[in-house]
């Protein structure tokens, strides 16, 4: 920042000054996630007793990591220009793969876990592949695999155990171990934090990091904001985009190893519209669904204003019948405020 | 101070005699042009005239048939616009390759990042890209408020200038232009003009695309003419004049055919399309 300053024939700074750090602020994409959040943390601390017990910030916190942990992949894609509608089912068809691998050919439950990495992340390979040969909408694909898998889910399930669930691997070799990795509960000073509320904000980081710092994230930008001329000074396209649906079915795998370890047996129905909760959180958190344009840690705000409104509802002792109209409210509202903010950044301010 | 070709250096691009078929249609037949180091080489003609075809040739997009393309005084035959990048030839397209929302930094280095570290920590270096893109950018003139604005809010002109630095910044030794001021205002037409000129007395070969002789004639060193893929004119600047040059170009003939159409159509106005064809020396 410093070493162009002490050129004396730049009268450039002068004029940065009306930039005040203010406006610079506003101009993030995760600010209006930000205020959304707030606002929302005052109301529920307002009109529910309950919400501020700090045995409730951790449910708070654990149904945010629930969603925020696809978010952060779900929203990488999105700034990459392109929707995976399979990525609710695929955590289903992860946890599913790596428990039956594991009951039915009684092996330990890290070959269970290994053999559903691979799967899984060929999986978002075939999304890839599949939008960058077929040259369909992504949204049409993702739109085609989710069905798929939905259906395979089921299939495969009551095909094997008889069973539209698959039976407990709770006393199988290596759960436990398994079991602290990815869904280890600890108490901190009376209060029980998941492990899974950790490695979100690891996972959160290190987007953020990817995004921000490296040459990858220079691509991603770059790929959902146009795509041709990305390609026309040298950005791998097609590479990018694969890799960014590998890394939604990254999360999926990791995600589906923690209901699997959490719950001991996983439901193949389980999963169906989650989907639209991930690029909800991304889109409340500053991602443009044209993309070019968000930020992991919005897409974390996101996440974090689901888990307030799913369980505020509760503890304000209102019928959570209401939850969804809110969540599409505030899907609009958010939607809004993107189209203001992309209005601003591209015509100047 | 234009930095002017010296007697017996090969010229930066040199075409003999090039042409190009697409199948049984002829685009492009026997051309030829120079561009020298610090010189502009202007290729004006109407839409359809083969001014694409030629530039696709010198970028690296397409292979000709015919004739004989040097580079340096070599003689050389692209199969990619990498290779022609390779040899210092780098092309500012029309829609300029540039993402709107990205930072004006970022898209200077689009493609071509510098990282620092190693392993797992290899990062953007961002102080330096900032730096070097507000650098590069005062050195051709352009003083931007900021570096870290989106480039879509930079006006045409700007943005125009901005990928024009870009490639002189990637090491091009010959620039090729394709119609730059073309969606471009009078004002912002003259500030992209000025770093055409810009880019000329650092030294580079430019081959500047356009319809427009008032924008080309003003900084053009030679100027080639085509229609309808042939060449109707090869000048230095000494041997024509802007109003020659607009005749030729415009196709006065062609104006006053038209004239005679609309007159035997009765439509108002032919009268004046006449005097222009007159104005324009290809009727008397």
């Amino acid at each position: 920042m410093s070493q162009t300053i002490e050129r004396p024939s730049a009268p450039s700074d002068e004029r940065l000054a009306a930039r005040s750090p203010l406006r610079k602020l506003l101009g993030r994409p995760e600010i209006g996630a930000l205020v959304g959040a707030v606002v929302l943390f005052v109301f529920f601390s307002l009109v529910a007793d309950a919400f501020l017990r700090a045995s409730s910030f951790s449910t708070v916190l654990y149904s945010s990591a629930s969603m925020g942990i696809m978010a952060v992949s779900v929203s990488l894609l999105m700034i990459g220009g392109e929707f995976d509608l399979s990525a609710g089912v695929m955590v289903t068809t992860s946890a599913l793969i790596a428990s039956m691998f594991s009951y039915q050919l009684t092996l330990n439950v890290w070959a269970g876990v290994a053999i559903s990495l691979v799967v899984t992340l060929a999986l978002g390979f075939l999304n890839g592949l599949l939008y960058v040969k077929t040259g369909l909408p992504s949204f049409i694909v993702t739109l085609g695999t989710f069905f798929m898998l939905a259906g395979l889910n089921l299939g495969f399930t009551k095909l094997i155990t008889h069973n539209v669930a698959t039976p407990s691997i709770e006393d199988m070799d290596g759960f436990e171990q398994a079991r602290s990795v990815f869904a280890a509960n600890w108490t901190i000073g009376g209060v029980q934090v998941n492990i899974s509320v950790l490695w979100w904000i690891v996972f959160v980081a290190i987007a953020t990091w990817l995004l921000l710092r490296t040459r990858s994230g220079n691509w991603i930008f770059a790929v959902g904001g146009s795509a041709s001329s990305a390609r026309a000074v040298g950005v791998p396209v097609t590479r990018t985009k694969i890799a960014l649906f590998m890394g939604v079915s990254f999360t999926a795998w990791f995600y589906g190893m923690h209901i699997l370890f959490n719950f001991k047996s996983v439901q193949s129905g389980e999963g169906i519209g989650n989907e639209f909760f991930y690029i909800i959180c991304a889109v409340v958190g500053g991602c443009l669904l044209t993309g070019g344009y968000g930020s992991a840690i919005g897409a974390a705000i996101g996440a974090f204003i689901w888990g307030m409104t799913s369980n505020g509802i509760v503890y304000a002792e209102w019928n959570p019948d209401w939850f969804k109209f809110f969540l599409g409210a505030m899907l609009l509202a958010a939607t809004v405020v993107n189209l203001v903010v992309r209005r601003r950044a591209e015509a100047g301010q | 101070m234009t930095a002017r070709h010296e007697a017996g250096r090969p010229s930066l691009v040199e075409l003999t005699g090039v042409g190009k078929r697409y199948g049984n249609v002829i685009a492009l037949r026997d051309i030829t042009l120079q561009v020298n180091a610090g010189e502009i080489t202007c290729v004006l003609g109407d839409n359809g005239a083969g001014k694409s075809t030629l530039i696709k040739i010198i970028a690296g997009l397409h292979r000709h048939d015919e004739g004989v393309f040097r580079v340096d005084g070599r003689e050389v035959a692209f199969g990619s616009p990498r290779e022609a990048l390779e040899h210092g030839i780098a092309t500012v397209y029309q829609d300029l390759a540039v993402v709107p929302l990205m930072p004006v930094w970022r898209n200077f280095f689009l493609g071509s990042e510098k990282r620092k570290g190693s392993g797992p920590l290899k990062r953007l270096d961002i102080g330096f890209m900032r730096g070097t893109a507000k650098e590069e950018l005062l050195g051709m003139g352009i003083d931007l408020r900021d570096v870290d604005q989106p480039i879509g809010t930079l006006s045409g002109g700007e943005r125009q200038c901005v990928a024009i630095a870009r490639a002189v910044y990637f090491g091009a030794k010959i620039l090729i232009l394709d119609e730059p001021t073309a969606a471009l205002g009078v004002k912002q037409a003259g500030v992209v003009l000025r770093y055409v000129v810009q880019a000329r007395e650092r030294g580079l070969g430019v081959v500047f695309i356009s319809h427009n002789p008032h924008h080309a004639y003003p900084v053009g060193d030679r100027f080639l003419i085509l229609k309808r893929g042939r060449s109707i004119g090869y000048h230095t600047k000494d041997e024509i004049t802007l109003d020659e040059l607009t005749a030729q170009m415009a196709g006065g003939a062609e104006l006053d055919q038209l004239a005679h159409e609309l007159e035997s159509a009765g439509v108002k106005g032919a009268p004046e399309l006449r005097e222009e064809a007159r104005d324009l020396g290809a009727s008397d």
